[in-house]
């Protein structure tokens, strides 16, 4: 009997499986966002958050706001485990949209699944969506119309870097001859900026030194002790997941102190740092999201969201934390697109095509910024059909020891510098795929 | 010079922290036979579960307290539902139902207390220590003699206490230990909860290193070549095992992986091992099979 | 300890032990009807009916991760290695398939041929020590492929063209100047391959390799005393399942994902596969394909259920908790219900169903 049951529930899931819906095309009122996440294994410390600050903005657009002049969202969410396998199989559950609900763009929640899903994204007309992250050369949207590396992509990520070790120095001239040492996550994540940075370090002549952290990354003493061997001026932290906190103790107890290592945007977070317990005190990082709870934004949030008992967050401490902000700013420039594609194309649900145009113009000023509450929070922002990132500035924040303080305004990536190697990848990914650059003027 | 003595010393203090999970792993293969891959998953749990209750205003000793009681009913209820309907089944098979297990354990940690980050502080000053120009870890210090301590505990408890001794009667000869009356479920439980507790006392030092987290549950990556190495059936062999991997790793990683790209501690301990286990098949202490046809 | 291992059952349950003696005579291959009404379910009737989510996300994965578990069975269930290596090995393919196309200029179908072979190769070479380690021992030590290629393909970029980020992505599928990226190509092309590498399995286990792979299996010392060479045996096992793992591989990053990455042959990609053949059944052709079924579907099912009924009420992170946890219930539930596999229980019901009025 009890083989009979197990039968059945095989039997069951088989069949389960069999009724995912790939929906037909009936009339709808609503946009269709699905959220690939990962709220179970390594990743959910970051992702918890995250997604309560997404689902937290879109609850208040749908509720406050009305949706998306007047368009509400329908958001769903599919469990992933960071896993870009299953958001592929997610990817493709989702693509049609569901119950006549179009999707306007995808959020890819990581570096692989955007490489993995690029050229389905092309095929299928869905703009992929990975602020600070994607593929670098995506930034070329004549080569990659539905690929956007949103906000601030790698390259700009090791600029911003550099560019704020120069002000700490005083001068890019004072650069010449220092010791500069990148700690990274042997990971593709990781990696990435490499050239930009060679490229730095040659207009600048500045000493480059890469050092790998192999993942998971808990047990860092022999990276550290060549750390220490050179006997560095700054060091870039490019780490992620645990591997972050390992590095700034295992910094400590090998006497780097913590202000003079600079993290990245994944290396910036509370989960970063409070591990690490004391030997985070000073530690600096880029902040294109920066953390606190003070924003315009957050007020209205708390007075709708918040203290309803609406919001997603578990524990209303983590209100405001780095990834929380990650997921507001990425919710609010899907927003955003989507009302910049509703000016060209009417107040109605969009589809990954008119998704597409409206990333592309969008546009969000120190105005609007105001406006929507998140002046200070969110860089202005400039996308064109040639611009996928549209931003590259990220403002620098100190950990205390308690909270993150930010402590410079933005500061800009030297985009132009750095454009030419961009240009060169994707032309090299034009021509093995055998793909003609459209004109950036084209189509408006 | 300075900076090989200062790998080494370092490496061999490392490489106990890599002991300290192994011998989680030892407790139980010798008790009842099982290649117990939960190991990573239960020493995540019993961080997870120590550092919450702490956090909920318990005193140190009372969540230490509550946390091992966990542990011990946890350790009893995994024998019952999951051990003994297994008994005598290939090992294999135990070991795909600990890894079943510990998508359980990880379930029920993450879900049930959530998923963020916690710090750990133990009190543990981490600076540096300097013996002449050598840089030492007082943080790997205080894991070293704990791992050490740990082991001695063991083995006195092996040595002499009566379950100690019923336990390596099982582990001796499983039958001739059930012949002579001896409850191998009890013996069962008794080992996976101590399995647990050494898992606690590990996951709280790795905890205070890296945060106490999901990863953690990935140290067992680490542990296992020491494991190898010293053999699945020894305590001692996984504190050898521990120091030698720890000491080889830090050299390698210092003094060849500079050479070819670097990142290479996931694998060289493997490595290690296989070139260890083609020597001695059973690791360096061992016990080899006796093989009957 | 070890001894405990080796001894018999001390309480005989009623079910046969994973290890069955191989048979003098191996049972031949019940064809009847079944066999070809199914190749023809796969060919005709599948790709008219399913749509395109159900072609290239569901079917596509899961006949692949069944190749996977052919490989892996062919070593663990027929020769009784166990590794935890597949992941690794499938890596090899990938990188393999993708080398000899940009690196070579070599057509899709030959370049993948080729990673098999290559991959054999490097499963021969970790296959190596396999004649003094053993057990679980063996298993750990497995462990070193899994990371060693791991760190490879990352580390040196020729193995990825010098492309971003470490992902290897091949422009057009195309084969034999037909254009294969649709869903609907991409799962002929992964069928074709599938049922002919099958067919290949099947005959290899009942050929001699086979019947001394058994018999290492059952016990090396005894098949060494008979005469049967072992060692040799295991390393032509570690070959030949590395060859499966492979092509798995390769077809995984090229048809299924269209690019990939060594995330996506990391470790649990090992367990996965292993799972696979412990689900399905060691040492039986038709329990990869019963497990890649288990293992590919149960979490999209247990997903569908769960967000069905309690989407909205539970905590989200709760929910997706609660979900792992009942799939690694579940394969406990079965293990214990069912050691010998999924394949078994399927066999046990319809040996009950053909005795149907007389005894069910």
């Amino acid at each position: 009997m009890k083989r009979l049951l197990l039968t059945a529930l095989l039997a069951a899931s088989v069949a389960t499986t069999a009724l995912v819906p790939p929906s037909a095309f009936a009339d709808s009122k609503e946009q269709y966002v699905p959220l690939p996440t990962y709220r179970v294994g390594p990743y959910a410390s970051s992702g918890t958050l995250w997604w309560a600050g997404t689902l937290d903005y879109f609850r208040y657009i749908n509720e406050v706001e009305g949706g998306v002049n007047g368009v509400k969202l329908k958001v769903e969410e599919f469990e992933t485990e960071w896993s870009p396998d299953r958001t592929v199989e997610v990817y493709e559950r989702v693509k049609n949209g569901k119950d006549g609900a179009p999707v306007a763009f995808f959020f890819t929640h990581g570096t692989p699944a955007s490489y993995a899903l690029i050229e389905k994204g092309a095929a299928d007309k869905i703009p992929l969506i990975d602020p600070a992250g994607g593929r670098t050369e995506s930034t070329d949207g004549t080569v990659f119309p539905y690929a956007f590396p949103l906000l601030f992509n790698y390259f700009s990520q090791a600029s911003v870097g550099i560019n704020y070790i120069a002000q700490k120095e005083g001068g890019f001239d004072k650069l010449k001859g220092k010791k500069i040492v990148t700690v990274y996550h042997d990971s593709a994540y990781g990696r990435e900026t490499q050239a930009a940075v060679e490229l730095l370090a040659k207009k600048y002549g500045f000493e480059n030194y890469q050092i790998p952290v192999a993942d998971p990354g808990n047990e860092q003493s022999p990276q550290w002790r060549q750390v220490r061997e050179i006997k560095p001026d700054w060091v870039f932290l490019r780490t992620w997941g645990v591997s972050t906190p390992v590095a700034i103790k295992t910094a400590q107890r090998f006497g780097i102190p913590a202000d003079h290592i600079i993290g990245d945007v994944w290396a910036g977070s509370e989960a970063d740092v409070i591990p690490a317990g004391a030997a985070a005190k000073g530690y600096q990082a880029l902040a294109p999201y920066p953390g606190g709870a003070s924003f315009e934004i957050h007020d209205r949030l708390r007075k709708t969201i918040l203290d309803t008992g609406k919001s997603d967050l578990k524990d209303k401490k983590f209100f405001g934390a780095v990834y929380y902000n990650i997921g507001l700013i990425n919710a609010v420039l899907a927003v955003e697109a989507l009302r910049a594609g509703q000016a060209k194309f009417g107040n109605k649900p969009l589809n990954g095509e008119e998704g597409r145009w409206g990333f592309e113009h969008l546009t969000i000023d120190d105005a609007r910024l105001k406006q929507i509450g998140f002046y200070g929070l969110l860089q202005p922002i400039k996308l064109t059909p040639s611009d996928h990132e549209g931003g590259g500035a990220a403002r620098i924040q100190q950990w205390d020891g308690e909270k993150w303080v930010l402590v410079t305004d933005w500061i800009q990536a030297d985009r132009d510098t750095l454009r030419p190697l961009i240009e060169a990848k994707s032309a090299a990914y034009a021509k093995e795929h055998n793909i003609t650059p459209r004109s950036p003027t084209a189509e408006n | 010079m300075n900076l090989f003595l200062e790998t080494l010393i370092g490496g061999l203090l490392a490489g106990t922290m890599y002991s300290l999970v192994a011998i989680g792993f030892v407790l139980i293969y010798k008790a009842s036979g099982v290649f117990n891959f939960a190991q990573g998953s239960i020493l995540l749990f019993a961080a997870l579960t120590f550092v919450t209750l702490l956090e909920k205003g318990l005193p140190f000793v009372a969540a230490l307290a509550v946390t091992i009681a966990i542990l011990i009913l946890g350790a009893i209820v995994i024998e019952r539902t999951v051990l003994r309907p297994l008994a005598n089944r290939s090992p294999m098979t135990l070991f795909m139902a600990t890894l079943g297990l510990s998508y359980v354990v990880e379930g029920a940690a993450q879900g049930i207390m959530g998923a963020q980050v916690h710090a750990l502080d133990l009190g543990i000053e981490d600076v540096p220590i300097f013996l002449g120009d050598v840089l030492i870890s007082q943080f790997d210090l205080v894991a070293a003699t704990t791992a050490v301590a740990l082991a001695l505990i063991l083995a006195l408890l092996f040595n002499n206490t009566r379950i100690g001794i019923s336990l390596r009667a099982v582990a001796d000869d499983t039958r001739a230990a059930l012949s002579v009356g001896i409850n191998l479920n009890r013996i069962w439980q008794i080992v996976w909860a101590v399995a647990g507790i050494v898992g606690l006392v590990a996951g709280m030092l790795w905890g205070a290193r890296q945060g106490i987290q999901f990863s953690l549950s990935l140290v067992v990556l680490k542990a296992l070549p020491v494991l190898i190495i010293g053999g699945f059936t020894s305590i001692g062999g996984a504190i050898a095992g521990g120091l030698i991997v720890g000491a080889a790793e830090n050299l390698a990683e210092t003094y060849v992986g500079p050479y070819i790209g670097g990142g290479i501690t996931p694998w060289f301990p493997y490595f290690l091992a296989i070139a260890f286990l083609y020597i001695r098949p059973a690791g360096l202490f061992g016990e080899r099979a006796l093989e009957r046809v | 300890m070890s001894q405990t291992l080796s001894n018999p059952p001390l309480v005989s349950r009623g079910v046969a032990p994973v290890t069955r003696l191989a048979p003098v005579a191996l049972p031949g291959p019940r064809l009847g009807l079944g066999l070809p009404a199914l190749l023809l379910l796969a060919f005709g009737v599948v790709p008219q009916l399913g749509g395109e989510y159900w072609l290239g996300a569901i079917l596509v994965p899961f006949l692949i991760l069944s190749l996977a578990g052919l490989g892996l069975n062919l070593l663990t269930g027929y020769a009784g290695q166990t590794s935890l290596g597949s992941g690794g090995f499938m890596a090899v393919g990938a990188f393999a398939t993708f080398g000899f196309v940009v690196h070579g200029g070599l057509p899709l179908p030959l370049a993948i041929f080729l990673a098999g072979l290559v991959t054999a190769g490097a499963g021969l070479v970790f296959g190596l020590p396999s004649d003094r380690i053993k057990g679980f021992y063996l298993m750990v030590s497995s462990l070193a492929a899994q990371f060693f290629f791991e760190w490879l393909f990352q580390k040196f970029p020729w193995f990825y063209n010098y492309g971003s980020s470490g992902t290897i992505t091949l422009p057009r599928l195309e084969l034999f100047g037909f254009d294969i990226g649709s869903a609907q190509g991409r799962y002929y092309v992964t069928l074709s391959t599938v049922v002919l590498l099958t067919w290949i399995a099947v005959s290899l286990t009942r050929s001699q390799i086979g019947r001394n792979w058994m018999a290492v299996r059952d016990m090396d010392t005894a098949a060494a005393v008979i005469g049967i060479p072992v060692y040799r045996s295991k390393v032509v096992a570690f070959a030949v399942s590395s060859f499966y793992l492979g092509i798995a591989g390769a077809l995984w990053a090229f048809l299924y994902l269209g690019s990939a990455s060594v995330q996506s042959f990391g470790i649990s990609r090992s367990f996965q596969v292993l799972f696979i053949i412990i689900i399905g059944g060691m040492g039986s052709i038709a329990g990869n394909f019963i497990g890649a079924a288990f293992i590919s579907l149960l979490p999209l099912a247990i997903d569908h259920i769960a967000q069905g009924f309690f989407a909205g009420h539970v905590d989200a992170g709760l929910l997706q908790n609660i979900q792992k946890a009942i799939f690694g219930l579940l394969i406990i539930g079965f293990l214990i219900k069912e050691p010998d596999g999924l394949a078994r229980l399927l066999r046990t019901l319809g040996e009950r169903l053909s005795n149907w009025p007389l005894r069910f």
